[in-house]
Protein backbone atom coordinates (compact mmCIF):
# COMPACT_ATOMS: atom_id res chain seq x y z
CA UNK A 1 0.00 0.00 0.00
CA UNK A 2 1.46 3.40 -0.95
CA UNK A 3 2.25 5.57 2.07
CA UNK A 4 0.13 8.51 0.97
CA UNK A 5 -2.81 6.23 0.41
CA UNK A 6 -2.47 4.95 3.95
CA UNK A 7 -2.38 8.45 5.45
CA UNK A 8 -5.23 9.57 3.22
CA UNK A 9 -7.33 6.72 4.52
CA UNK A 10 -6.57 7.67 8.10
CA UNK A 11 -7.45 11.28 7.33
CA UNK A 12 -10.71 10.23 5.67
CA UNK A 13 -11.49 8.00 8.63
CA UNK A 14 -11.28 10.91 11.05
CA UNK A 15 -12.82 13.43 8.64
CA UNK A 16 -15.87 11.28 7.96
CA UNK A 17 -16.12 10.41 11.63
CA UNK A 18 -16.23 14.03 12.71
CA UNK A 19 -18.64 14.93 9.92
CA UNK A 20 -21.08 12.24 10.91
CA UNK A 21 -21.19 13.31 14.54
CA UNK A 22 -24.47 14.66 15.90
CA UNK A 23 -24.15 15.26 19.62
CA UNK A 24 -20.40 15.21 19.06
CA UNK A 25 -20.40 18.67 17.46
CA UNK A 26 -21.79 20.23 20.63
CA UNK A 27 -19.28 18.26 22.64
CA UNK A 28 -16.39 19.44 20.52
CA UNK A 29 -17.55 23.02 20.94
CA UNK A 30 -17.56 22.50 24.70
CA UNK A 31 -14.13 20.85 24.62
CA UNK A 32 -12.64 23.67 22.56
CA UNK A 33 -14.17 26.37 24.76
CA UNK A 34 -12.95 24.52 27.83
CA UNK A 35 -9.41 24.16 26.48
CA UNK A 36 -9.42 27.83 25.45
CA UNK A 37 -10.47 28.92 28.94
CA UNK A 38 -7.98 26.53 30.57
CA UNK A 39 -4.88 27.24 28.52
CA UNK A 40 -5.33 30.76 27.22
CA UNK A 41 -7.04 32.36 30.20
CA UNK A 42 -6.49 30.36 33.37
CA UNK A 43 -2.96 29.16 32.65
CA UNK A 44 -1.72 32.46 31.24
CA UNK A 45 -3.35 34.91 33.64
CA UNK A 46 -3.98 32.94 36.83
CA UNK A 47 -1.57 30.02 36.92
CA UNK A 48 1.96 31.12 36.09
CA UNK A 49 4.78 28.84 37.18
CA UNK A 50 5.53 30.27 40.61
CA UNK A 51 9.19 29.21 40.75
CA UNK A 52 9.91 30.59 37.27
CA UNK A 53 8.94 33.98 38.64
CA UNK A 54 11.31 33.60 41.57
CA UNK A 55 14.41 32.40 39.75
CA UNK A 56 15.65 31.92 36.21
CA UNK A 57 17.98 29.01 36.77
CA UNK A 58 17.73 25.57 38.35
CA UNK A 59 20.28 26.61 40.96
CA UNK A 60 18.26 29.70 41.77
CA UNK A 61 15.12 27.61 42.21
CA UNK A 62 16.97 25.17 44.46
CA UNK A 63 18.15 28.07 46.56
CA UNK A 64 14.68 29.59 46.77
CA UNK A 65 12.98 26.33 47.78
CA UNK A 66 15.68 25.45 50.31
CA UNK A 67 15.33 28.87 51.95
CA UNK A 68 11.56 28.47 52.00
CA UNK A 69 11.77 25.02 53.56
CA UNK A 70 14.34 26.08 56.13
CA UNK A 71 12.73 29.39 57.08
CA UNK A 72 9.18 28.08 57.38
CA UNK A 73 10.23 25.76 60.18
CA UNK A 74 11.39 28.68 62.34
CA UNK B 1 10.72 33.86 61.25
CA UNK B 2 8.35 33.18 58.39
CA UNK B 3 4.71 32.49 59.07
CA UNK B 4 2.28 31.29 56.43
CA UNK B 5 -1.26 32.56 56.80
CA UNK B 6 -3.43 29.59 57.74
CA UNK B 7 -6.21 30.89 55.48
CA UNK B 8 -3.82 30.59 52.52
CA UNK B 9 -3.31 26.91 53.36
CA UNK B 10 -7.05 26.39 53.70
CA UNK B 11 -7.94 28.20 50.46
CA UNK B 12 -5.21 26.37 48.55
CA UNK B 13 -6.51 23.08 49.86
CA UNK B 14 -10.11 24.07 49.11
CA UNK B 15 -9.18 24.98 45.55
CA UNK B 16 -7.39 21.67 45.03
CA UNK B 17 -10.25 19.75 46.63
CA UNK B 18 -12.82 21.47 44.40
CA UNK B 19 -10.86 20.57 41.27
CA UNK B 20 -10.27 16.99 42.39
CA UNK B 21 -13.92 16.50 43.39
CA UNK B 22 -15.06 17.79 40.01
CA UNK B 23 -12.55 15.63 38.15
CA UNK B 24 -13.69 12.62 40.14
CA UNK B 25 -17.25 13.03 38.92
CA UNK B 26 -16.09 11.86 35.47
CA UNK B 27 -13.29 9.38 36.10
CA UNK B 28 -15.20 6.55 37.81
CA UNK B 29 -17.98 6.69 35.24
CA UNK B 30 -15.41 6.45 32.46
CA UNK B 31 -13.78 3.42 34.11
CA UNK B 32 -17.03 1.62 34.87
CA UNK B 33 -19.19 2.43 31.88
CA UNK B 34 -16.26 1.66 29.58
CA UNK B 35 -16.08 -1.93 30.82
CA UNK B 36 -19.86 -2.42 30.63
CA UNK B 37 -20.09 -1.19 27.04
CA UNK B 38 -17.12 -3.42 26.16
CA UNK B 39 -18.90 -6.42 27.67
CA UNK B 40 -22.02 -5.60 25.63
CA UNK B 41 -20.00 -5.24 22.46
CA UNK B 42 -18.30 -8.56 23.23
CA UNK B 43 -21.74 -10.19 23.41
CA UNK B 44 -22.55 -8.61 20.03
CA UNK B 45 -19.26 -9.91 18.61
CA UNK B 46 -19.96 -13.43 19.84
CA UNK B 47 -23.69 -13.60 18.98
CA UNK B 48 -23.95 -11.27 16.01
CA UNK B 49 -27.22 -10.01 17.51
CA UNK B 50 -27.88 -6.41 16.36
CA UNK B 51 -29.72 -5.73 19.62
CA UNK B 52 -26.43 -5.86 21.51
CA UNK B 53 -24.76 -3.65 18.95
CA UNK B 54 -27.42 -0.95 19.46
CA UNK B 55 -27.25 -1.43 23.21
CA UNK B 56 -23.46 -1.06 23.26
CA UNK B 57 -23.68 1.97 20.97
CA UNK B 58 -26.15 3.72 23.25
CA UNK B 59 -23.98 3.31 26.35
CA UNK B 60 -20.96 4.25 24.25
CA UNK B 61 -22.66 7.53 23.37
CA UNK B 62 -23.16 8.34 27.05
CA UNK B 63 -19.58 7.26 27.71
CA UNK B 64 -18.44 9.69 25.02
CA UNK B 65 -20.37 12.60 26.51
CA UNK B 66 -18.90 11.94 29.94
CA UNK B 67 -15.43 11.50 28.48
CA UNK B 68 -15.61 14.70 26.44
CA UNK B 69 -16.79 16.90 29.31
CA UNK B 70 -14.34 15.38 31.76
CA UNK B 71 -11.30 15.25 29.49
CA UNK B 72 -8.44 17.53 30.51
CA UNK B 73 -10.08 18.64 33.76
CA UNK B 74 -7.28 16.78 35.55
CA UNK B 75 -4.78 19.12 33.89
CA UNK B 76 -6.05 21.93 36.11
CA UNK B 77 -4.60 20.02 39.04
CA UNK B 78 -1.21 20.24 37.36
CA UNK B 79 -1.62 24.01 36.94
CA UNK B 80 -2.26 24.20 40.66
CA UNK B 81 0.85 22.18 41.46
CA UNK B 82 3.01 24.68 39.58
CA UNK B 83 1.38 27.81 40.98
CA UNK B 84 -0.08 27.03 44.39
CA UNK B 85 2.08 24.09 45.47
CA UNK B 86 5.47 25.07 44.10
CA UNK B 87 7.51 23.94 47.12
CA UNK B 88 5.78 20.60 46.97
CA UNK B 89 6.28 20.28 43.20
CA UNK B 90 9.97 20.99 43.52
CA UNK B 91 10.42 18.78 46.59
CA UNK B 92 8.80 15.69 45.03
CA UNK B 93 10.92 15.99 41.91
CA UNK B 94 10.75 13.20 39.39
CA UNK B 95 8.85 10.87 41.71
CA UNK B 96 5.66 12.69 40.94
CA UNK B 97 6.76 13.71 37.46
CA UNK B 98 7.47 10.20 36.16
CA UNK B 99 4.04 8.65 36.84
CA UNK B 100 2.29 11.76 35.54
CA UNK B 101 4.41 11.76 32.38
CA UNK B 102 3.67 8.07 31.77
CA UNK B 103 0.01 8.78 32.39
CA UNK B 104 0.04 11.65 29.90
CA UNK B 105 1.72 9.59 27.19
CA UNK B 106 -0.57 6.62 27.74
CA UNK B 107 -3.65 8.77 27.92
CA UNK B 108 -2.72 10.48 24.70
CA UNK B 109 -1.55 7.58 22.58
CA UNK B 110 -3.69 4.73 23.80
CA UNK B 111 -6.95 6.45 24.54
CA UNK B 112 -6.74 9.04 21.76
CA UNK B 113 -5.94 6.40 19.13
CA UNK B 114 -8.41 3.72 20.06
CA UNK B 115 -11.25 5.94 21.21
CA UNK B 116 -11.45 7.31 17.65
CA UNK B 117 -11.76 3.78 16.25
CA UNK B 118 -14.34 3.01 18.93
CA UNK B 119 -16.55 5.96 17.95
CA UNK B 120 -15.89 6.30 14.21
CA UNK B 121 -15.04 2.74 13.31
CA UNK B 122 -18.48 1.06 13.28
CA UNK B 123 -18.83 -0.52 9.85
CA UNK B 124 -15.44 0.79 8.72
CA UNK B 125 -13.16 -1.64 10.49
CA UNK B 126 -13.71 -5.31 11.20
CA UNK B 127 -15.85 -6.32 14.17
CA UNK B 128 -12.84 -7.86 15.84
CA UNK B 129 -10.67 -4.78 15.43
CA UNK B 130 -13.47 -2.56 16.68
CA UNK B 131 -13.98 -4.71 19.76
CA UNK B 132 -10.23 -4.72 20.41
CA UNK B 133 -10.21 -0.93 20.18
CA UNK B 134 -13.08 -0.65 22.63
CA UNK B 135 -11.25 -2.82 25.15
CA UNK B 136 -7.96 -1.02 24.59
CA UNK B 137 -9.65 2.34 25.15
CA UNK B 138 -10.89 1.33 28.55
CA UNK B 139 -7.69 -0.54 29.42
CA UNK B 140 -5.79 2.65 28.49
CA UNK B 141 -8.06 4.73 30.70
CA UNK B 142 -7.52 2.30 33.58
CA UNK B 143 -3.75 2.32 33.15
CA UNK B 144 -3.86 6.14 33.09
CA UNK B 145 -5.77 6.10 36.34
CA UNK B 146 -3.20 3.70 37.76
CA UNK B 147 -0.33 6.16 37.30
CA UNK B 148 -2.27 8.95 38.94
CA UNK B 149 -3.00 6.61 41.84
CA UNK B 150 0.69 5.69 42.04
CA UNK B 151 1.46 9.38 42.55
CA UNK B 152 -1.26 9.71 45.17
CA UNK B 153 -0.17 6.51 46.93
CA UNK B 154 3.38 7.80 47.16
CA UNK B 155 2.08 10.87 48.99
CA UNK B 156 0.34 8.57 51.47
CA UNK B 157 3.29 6.19 51.77
CA UNK B 158 6.52 7.67 50.40
CA UNK B 159 8.92 4.88 49.38
CA UNK B 160 11.64 4.20 46.83
CA UNK B 161 13.27 7.61 47.03
CA UNK B 162 16.24 9.46 48.45
CA UNK B 163 16.31 13.12 49.44
CA UNK B 164 19.09 15.07 47.72
CA UNK B 165 19.99 18.13 49.82
CA UNK B 166 21.92 19.65 46.90
CA UNK B 167 18.88 19.85 44.64
CA UNK B 168 16.38 19.95 47.54
CA UNK B 169 14.50 17.22 45.73
CA UNK B 170 13.50 13.67 46.34
CA UNK B 171 15.01 11.41 43.70
CA UNK B 172 13.68 8.05 42.68
CA UNK B 173 15.93 5.18 43.76
CA UNK B 174 13.61 2.31 43.02
CA UNK B 175 10.97 2.76 40.32
CA UNK B 176 9.34 -0.56 41.14
CA UNK B 177 9.05 0.30 44.83
CA UNK B 178 7.12 3.41 43.82
CA UNK B 179 5.05 1.83 41.03
CA UNK B 180 4.19 -1.36 42.89
CA UNK B 181 4.04 -0.22 46.48
CA UNK B 182 1.35 -2.14 48.38
CA UNK B 183 -0.53 1.11 48.93
CA UNK B 184 -0.52 1.91 45.20
CA UNK B 185 -1.73 -1.55 44.22
CA UNK B 186 -4.48 -1.62 46.80
CA UNK B 187 -5.51 1.91 45.91
CA UNK B 188 -5.71 0.93 42.25
CA UNK B 189 -7.83 -2.09 43.01
CA UNK B 190 -10.17 -0.24 45.36
CA UNK B 191 -10.52 2.82 43.13
CA UNK B 192 -11.09 0.89 39.91
CA UNK B 193 -13.62 -1.38 41.61
CA UNK B 194 -15.50 1.65 42.91
CA UNK B 195 -15.42 3.04 39.36
CA UNK B 196 -16.92 -0.19 38.06
CA UNK B 197 -19.66 0.11 40.67
CA UNK B 198 -20.31 3.67 39.47
CA UNK B 199 -20.66 2.47 35.88
CA UNK B 200 -23.06 -0.26 36.98
CA UNK B 201 -25.20 2.04 39.08
CA UNK B 202 -25.31 4.55 36.22
CA UNK B 203 -26.58 1.90 33.80
CA UNK B 204 -29.13 0.70 36.36
CA UNK B 205 -30.33 4.23 37.12
CA UNK B 206 -30.76 5.15 33.46
CA UNK B 207 -32.42 1.81 32.72
CA UNK B 208 -34.78 2.35 35.65
CA UNK B 209 -35.81 5.65 34.08
CA UNK B 210 -36.68 3.86 30.82
CA UNK B 211 -38.73 1.29 32.74
CA UNK B 212 -40.50 4.05 34.62
CA UNK B 213 -41.35 5.70 31.31
CA UNK B 214 -42.35 2.30 29.90
CA UNK B 215 -39.87 2.73 27.06
CA UNK B 216 -37.15 0.44 25.68
CA UNK B 217 -38.13 -2.27 28.14
CA UNK B 218 -36.12 -5.09 26.59
CA UNK B 219 -33.06 -2.88 26.33
CA UNK B 220 -33.42 -1.60 29.90
CA UNK B 221 -33.88 -5.05 31.44
CA UNK B 222 -30.96 -6.52 29.49
CA UNK B 223 -28.72 -3.61 30.46
CA UNK B 224 -29.76 -3.88 34.09
CA UNK B 225 -28.99 -7.58 34.20
CA UNK B 226 -25.45 -7.12 32.96
CA UNK B 227 -24.83 -4.03 35.12
CA UNK B 228 -26.21 -5.62 38.29
CA UNK B 229 -24.16 -8.82 38.02
CA UNK B 230 -21.02 -6.93 37.04
CA UNK B 231 -21.63 -4.29 39.70
CA UNK B 232 -22.23 -6.84 42.44
CA UNK B 233 -18.95 -8.60 41.66
CA UNK B 234 -17.13 -5.23 41.56
CA UNK B 235 -18.72 -4.03 44.79
CA UNK B 236 -17.78 -7.30 46.54
CA UNK B 237 -14.19 -6.86 45.35
CA UNK B 238 -14.29 -3.24 46.56
CA UNK B 239 -15.20 -4.54 50.02
CA UNK B 240 -12.19 -6.88 49.94
CA UNK B 241 -9.83 -4.13 48.77
CA UNK B 242 -11.38 -1.76 51.32
CA UNK B 243 -10.41 -4.25 54.00
CA UNK B 244 -6.87 -4.17 52.61
CA UNK B 245 -6.91 -0.36 52.70
CA UNK B 246 -7.99 -0.36 56.33
CA UNK B 247 -5.06 -2.56 57.36
CA UNK B 248 -2.61 -0.42 55.40
CA UNK B 249 -3.97 2.76 56.96
CA UNK B 250 -3.84 1.25 60.44
CA UNK B 251 -0.17 0.40 59.94
CA UNK B 252 1.11 3.31 57.86
CA UNK B 253 -1.24 6.18 58.81
CA UNK B 254 -2.47 5.35 62.33
CA UNK B 255 -3.62 8.91 62.98
CA UNK B 256 -5.95 8.72 59.96
CA UNK B 257 -7.24 5.37 61.19
CA UNK B 258 -7.95 6.80 64.65
CA UNK B 259 -9.71 9.85 63.12
CA UNK B 260 -11.86 7.60 60.90
CA UNK B 261 -13.23 6.05 64.11
CA UNK B 262 -13.14 9.11 66.38
CA UNK B 263 -10.86 7.03 68.59
CA UNK B 264 -9.00 9.07 71.20
CA UNK B 265 -8.00 6.35 73.64
CA UNK B 266 -6.78 3.15 72.06
CA UNK B 267 -7.12 -0.36 73.40
CA UNK B 268 -6.71 -4.02 72.62
CA UNK B 269 -9.81 -5.79 71.30
CA UNK B 270 -11.06 -2.41 70.12
CA UNK B 271 -14.71 -2.13 69.01
CA UNK B 272 -15.78 -0.50 65.76
CA UNK B 273 -18.24 2.38 65.92
CA UNK B 274 -20.88 1.21 63.46
CA UNK B 275 -23.04 4.31 63.91
CA UNK B 276 -22.27 7.30 66.06
CA UNK B 277 -22.78 11.00 66.66
CA UNK B 278 -19.67 12.94 67.63
CA UNK B 279 -19.80 15.42 70.46
CA UNK B 280 -19.42 18.91 68.96
CA UNK B 281 -18.19 20.18 72.32
CA UNK B 282 -14.97 18.22 71.97
CA UNK B 283 -12.52 20.69 70.47
CA UNK B 284 -9.15 19.13 71.21
CA UNK B 285 -7.52 15.82 72.02
CA UNK B 286 -6.35 17.45 75.27
CA UNK B 287 -9.78 18.08 76.79
CA UNK B 288 -11.57 15.41 78.80
CA UNK B 289 -14.90 15.78 77.01
CA UNK B 290 -16.34 12.50 75.76
CA UNK B 291 -15.97 12.24 71.97
CA UNK B 292 -19.42 10.74 71.29
CA UNK B 293 -22.95 11.79 72.14
CA UNK B 294 -24.17 8.44 70.92
CA UNK B 295 -22.64 5.34 69.38
CA UNK B 296 -23.39 1.73 68.54
CA UNK B 297 -20.30 -0.46 68.55
CA UNK B 298 -19.37 -3.82 67.09
CA UNK B 299 -17.08 -5.58 69.59
CA UNK B 300 -13.53 -6.45 68.45
CA UNK B 301 -14.21 -5.25 64.92
CA UNK B 302 -11.74 -2.35 64.85
CA UNK B 303 -8.92 -4.60 66.03
CA UNK B 304 -9.91 -7.11 63.37
CA UNK B 305 -9.93 -4.39 60.71
CA UNK B 306 -6.50 -3.15 61.72
CA UNK B 307 -4.61 -6.47 61.81
CA UNK B 308 -7.10 -9.30 61.19
CA UNK B 309 -6.62 -10.07 64.86
CA UNK B 310 -9.49 -9.69 67.34
CA UNK B 311 -7.09 -8.81 70.16
CA UNK B 312 -4.83 -6.37 68.28
CA UNK B 313 -3.98 -3.07 69.93
CA UNK B 314 -5.32 -0.01 68.09
CA UNK B 315 -3.79 3.29 69.20
CA UNK B 316 -6.07 6.30 69.60
CA UNK B 317 -5.28 9.93 68.85
CA UNK B 318 -3.98 10.56 72.37
CA UNK B 319 -1.75 7.46 72.25
CA UNK B 320 -0.26 8.49 68.92
CA UNK B 321 0.50 11.96 70.30
CA UNK B 322 2.00 10.55 73.50
CA UNK B 323 3.79 7.58 71.87
CA UNK B 324 5.27 4.74 73.90
CA UNK B 325 3.08 1.92 72.60
CA UNK B 326 4.41 -1.04 70.63
CA UNK B 327 3.80 -0.74 66.90
CA UNK B 328 2.98 -3.59 64.56
CA UNK B 329 6.62 -3.81 63.46
CA UNK B 330 7.69 -4.32 67.07
CA UNK B 331 9.24 -0.90 67.61
CA UNK B 332 8.09 1.59 70.24
CA UNK B 333 6.19 4.55 68.83
CA UNK B 334 7.84 7.93 69.31
CA UNK B 335 5.82 10.71 70.88
CA UNK B 336 4.78 13.69 68.77
CA UNK B 337 7.27 15.83 70.70
CA UNK B 338 10.10 13.42 69.86
CA UNK B 339 9.13 13.39 66.20
CA UNK B 340 8.96 17.18 66.14
CA UNK B 341 12.41 17.32 67.70
CA UNK B 342 13.81 14.95 65.08
CA UNK B 343 12.11 16.91 62.31
CA UNK B 344 13.70 20.12 63.54
CA UNK B 345 17.06 18.34 63.69
CA UNK B 346 16.63 17.25 60.06
CA UNK B 347 15.74 20.76 58.85
CA UNK B 348 18.61 22.30 60.82
CA UNK B 349 20.94 19.71 59.30
CA UNK B 350 19.71 20.69 55.82
CA UNK B 351 20.47 24.35 56.54
CA UNK B 352 23.90 23.47 57.96
CA UNK B 353 24.68 21.19 55.03
CA UNK B 354 23.91 23.91 52.51
CA UNK B 355 25.98 26.43 54.45
CA UNK B 356 28.87 23.95 54.71
CA UNK B 357 28.64 23.43 50.96
CA UNK B 358 28.91 27.17 50.34
CA UNK B 359 31.88 27.25 52.71
CA UNK B 360 33.37 24.20 50.94
CA UNK B 361 33.69 22.50 54.32
CA UNK B 362 33.74 18.78 53.37
CA UNK B 363 33.86 17.49 56.94
CA UNK B 364 30.84 19.53 58.01
CA UNK B 365 28.99 18.44 54.88
CA UNK B 366 29.53 14.77 55.76
CA UNK B 367 28.42 15.23 59.36
CA UNK B 368 25.33 17.26 58.59
CA UNK B 369 24.35 14.94 55.73
CA UNK B 370 24.50 11.96 58.07
CA UNK B 371 22.29 13.80 60.57
CA UNK B 372 19.84 14.74 57.83
CA UNK B 373 19.59 11.18 56.50
CA UNK B 374 19.20 9.77 59.99
CA UNK B 375 16.24 12.06 60.73
CA UNK B 376 14.73 12.57 57.28
CA UNK B 377 11.77 10.25 57.86
CA UNK B 378 10.53 12.87 60.38
CA UNK B 379 11.47 15.91 58.24
CA UNK B 380 7.91 17.24 58.05
CA UNK B 381 7.45 17.20 61.82
CA UNK B 382 9.96 20.04 61.98
CA UNK B 383 7.20 22.37 60.72
CA UNK B 384 4.72 21.33 63.40
CA UNK B 385 4.44 23.94 66.14
CA UNK B 386 1.93 22.12 68.32
CA UNK B 387 1.17 18.37 68.48
CA UNK B 388 -2.50 19.27 68.03
CA UNK B 389 -1.69 20.17 64.41
CA UNK B 390 -1.07 16.47 63.80
CA UNK B 391 -4.73 15.62 64.40
CA UNK B 392 -6.78 15.74 61.17
CA UNK B 393 -10.34 17.08 61.18
CA UNK B 394 -11.93 14.22 63.13
CA UNK B 395 -15.57 15.07 62.40
CA UNK B 396 -15.21 15.22 58.62
CA UNK B 397 -13.01 12.12 58.50
CA UNK B 398 -15.31 10.12 60.79
CA UNK B 399 -18.55 11.00 59.01
CA UNK B 400 -17.04 10.61 55.53
CA UNK B 401 -15.72 7.15 56.42
CA UNK B 402 -19.03 6.01 57.84
CA UNK B 403 -20.98 7.52 54.95
CA UNK B 404 -18.73 5.66 52.50
CA UNK B 405 -19.23 2.34 54.32
CA UNK B 406 -23.00 2.75 54.77
CA UNK B 407 -23.55 3.87 51.17
CA UNK B 408 -21.29 1.06 49.95
CA UNK B 409 -23.21 -1.54 51.93
CA UNK B 410 -26.48 -0.11 50.61
CA UNK B 411 -25.28 -0.33 47.02
CA UNK B 412 -23.94 -3.86 47.50
CA UNK B 413 -27.34 -4.96 48.74
CA UNK B 414 -29.10 -3.05 45.95
CA UNK B 415 -26.93 -4.66 43.28
CA UNK B 416 -27.57 -8.10 44.74
CA UNK B 417 -31.34 -7.51 44.76
CA UNK B 418 -31.38 -6.10 41.21
CA UNK B 419 -29.24 -9.00 39.97
CA UNK B 420 -31.63 -11.47 41.61
CA UNK B 421 -34.76 -9.75 40.29
CA UNK B 422 -33.33 -9.41 36.81
CA UNK B 423 -33.21 -13.21 36.49
CA UNK B 424 -36.78 -13.75 37.68
CA UNK B 425 -39.25 -14.69 34.98
CA UNK B 426 -42.04 -12.56 36.48
CA UNK B 427 -39.99 -9.46 35.57
CA UNK B 428 -40.54 -7.57 38.84
CA UNK B 429 -38.13 -4.84 37.74
CA UNK B 430 -40.53 -3.98 34.94
CA UNK B 431 -43.54 -3.51 37.16
CA UNK B 432 -42.49 -2.07 40.51
CA UNK B 433 -42.51 1.68 40.02
CA UNK B 434 -41.32 2.44 43.55
CA UNK B 435 -38.27 0.28 42.88
CA UNK B 436 -37.60 2.01 39.57
CA UNK B 437 -37.79 5.40 41.26
CA UNK B 438 -35.50 4.22 44.03
CA UNK B 439 -32.96 2.83 41.59
CA UNK B 440 -32.80 6.16 39.76
CA UNK B 441 -31.67 7.84 42.99
CA UNK B 442 -28.94 5.26 43.56
CA UNK B 443 -26.69 7.28 41.25
CA UNK B 444 -26.63 10.09 43.78
CA UNK B 445 -25.76 7.61 46.55
CA UNK B 446 -22.89 6.29 44.45
CA UNK B 447 -21.50 9.76 43.75
CA UNK B 448 -21.62 10.60 47.46
CA UNK B 449 -19.94 7.28 48.29
CA UNK B 450 -17.05 7.91 45.89
CA UNK B 451 -16.50 11.48 47.06
CA UNK B 452 -16.69 10.40 50.72
CA UNK B 453 -13.96 7.84 50.04
CA UNK B 454 -11.61 10.52 48.75
CA UNK B 455 -12.47 12.80 51.67
CA UNK B 456 -11.36 10.01 54.03
CA UNK B 457 -8.15 9.49 52.03
CA UNK B 458 -7.20 13.16 51.77
CA UNK B 459 -8.69 14.94 54.78
CA UNK B 460 -7.73 12.03 57.02
CA UNK B 461 -4.04 12.45 56.21
CA UNK B 462 -3.88 16.12 57.15
CA UNK B 463 -1.66 17.97 57.94
CA UNK B 464 0.47 16.12 55.40
CA UNK B 465 0.97 16.83 51.74
CA UNK B 466 3.50 13.96 51.86
CA UNK B 467 3.05 11.69 54.85
CA UNK B 468 5.50 12.64 57.62
CA UNK B 469 7.91 14.54 55.38
CA UNK B 470 6.06 17.61 54.12
CA UNK B 471 3.01 19.31 55.66
CA UNK B 472 0.68 21.41 53.54
CA UNK B 473 1.86 24.55 55.35
CA UNK B 474 5.38 24.01 53.94
CA UNK B 475 4.19 22.70 50.57
CA UNK B 476 2.24 25.75 49.41
CA UNK B 477 3.54 28.78 47.52
CA UNK B 478 3.67 32.11 49.24
CA UNK B 479 0.82 33.71 47.30
CA UNK B 480 -1.75 36.33 48.23
CA UNK B 481 -4.74 34.54 49.73
CA UNK B 482 -7.02 36.75 47.64
CA UNK B 483 -5.55 35.39 44.39
CA UNK B 484 -6.31 31.83 45.48
CA UNK B 485 -9.83 32.88 46.46
CA UNK B 486 -10.38 34.42 43.01
CA UNK B 487 -9.31 31.26 41.19
CA UNK B 488 -11.38 29.14 43.57
CA UNK B 489 -14.54 31.01 42.58
CA UNK B 490 -13.51 31.06 38.90
CA UNK B 491 -13.25 27.29 39.01
CA UNK B 492 -16.50 27.00 40.84
CA UNK B 493 -18.21 28.97 38.06
CA UNK B 494 -16.44 27.08 35.26
CA UNK B 495 -17.11 23.67 36.78
CA UNK B 496 -20.75 24.47 37.46
CA UNK B 497 -21.29 25.56 33.85
CA UNK B 498 -19.56 22.44 32.52
CA UNK B 499 -21.51 20.20 34.85
CA UNK B 500 -24.81 21.74 33.79
CA UNK B 501 -23.76 21.31 30.15
CA UNK B 502 -22.93 17.65 30.73
CA UNK B 503 -26.17 16.92 32.54
CA UNK B 504 -28.20 18.63 29.82
CA UNK B 505 -26.45 16.79 27.00
CA UNK B 506 -26.64 13.50 28.87
CA UNK B 507 -30.33 14.02 29.59
CA UNK B 508 -30.97 14.80 25.92
CA UNK B 509 -29.13 11.70 24.76
CA UNK B 510 -30.94 9.50 27.29
CA UNK B 511 -34.33 10.91 26.30
CA UNK B 512 -33.57 10.15 22.69
CA UNK B 513 -32.93 6.56 23.73
CA UNK B 514 -31.07 3.69 22.09
CA UNK B 515 -33.26 3.66 18.98
CA UNK B 516 -33.84 -0.08 19.14
CA UNK B 517 -36.94 -1.23 17.32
Amino acid sequence: MPKSHFYTRIFRFYYDGFRSMTIGKTLWAIILIKLFVMFLILKVFFFPNFLNEKADTETGKQEYVSEELINRSK
Amino acid sequence: MEQIDISLVDWSRAQFALTAIYHWLFVPLTLGLGIIQAIMETIYYRTGNEFWKRTAQFWMKLFGINFAIGVATGLILEFEFGTNWSNYSWFVGDIFGAPLAIEGILAFFMEATFIAVMFFGWGKVSKGFHLTSTWLTIIGATISAYWILVANAWMQYPVGMHFNPDTVRNEMLDFFAVAFSPVALNKLFHTVMSGWVTGSIFVISVSAWFLLKKRETKFALASMKIAAVFGFVACSLAVISGDGSARQIAEKQPMKFAAMEGLYEGSESAPLVAVGVLNPEKKSYRDSIKPFLFKIEIPYMLSFMSEHNLDAYVPGINNIIEGGYTQKNGTTALSAEEKIQRGQTAITALAQYRQAKKDKDEAAMQTTLATLNENFEYFGYGYIKDPGELVPPVGLTFYAFHAMVIFGAFLLLTLLIVAYLSFKKTAPLENKRWLQRGLMWCMLVDVLMGQAGWVVAEVGRQPWAIQDILPTSAAISKLATSSVQITFFLFLALFTILLIAELRILAKAIQKGPEIN
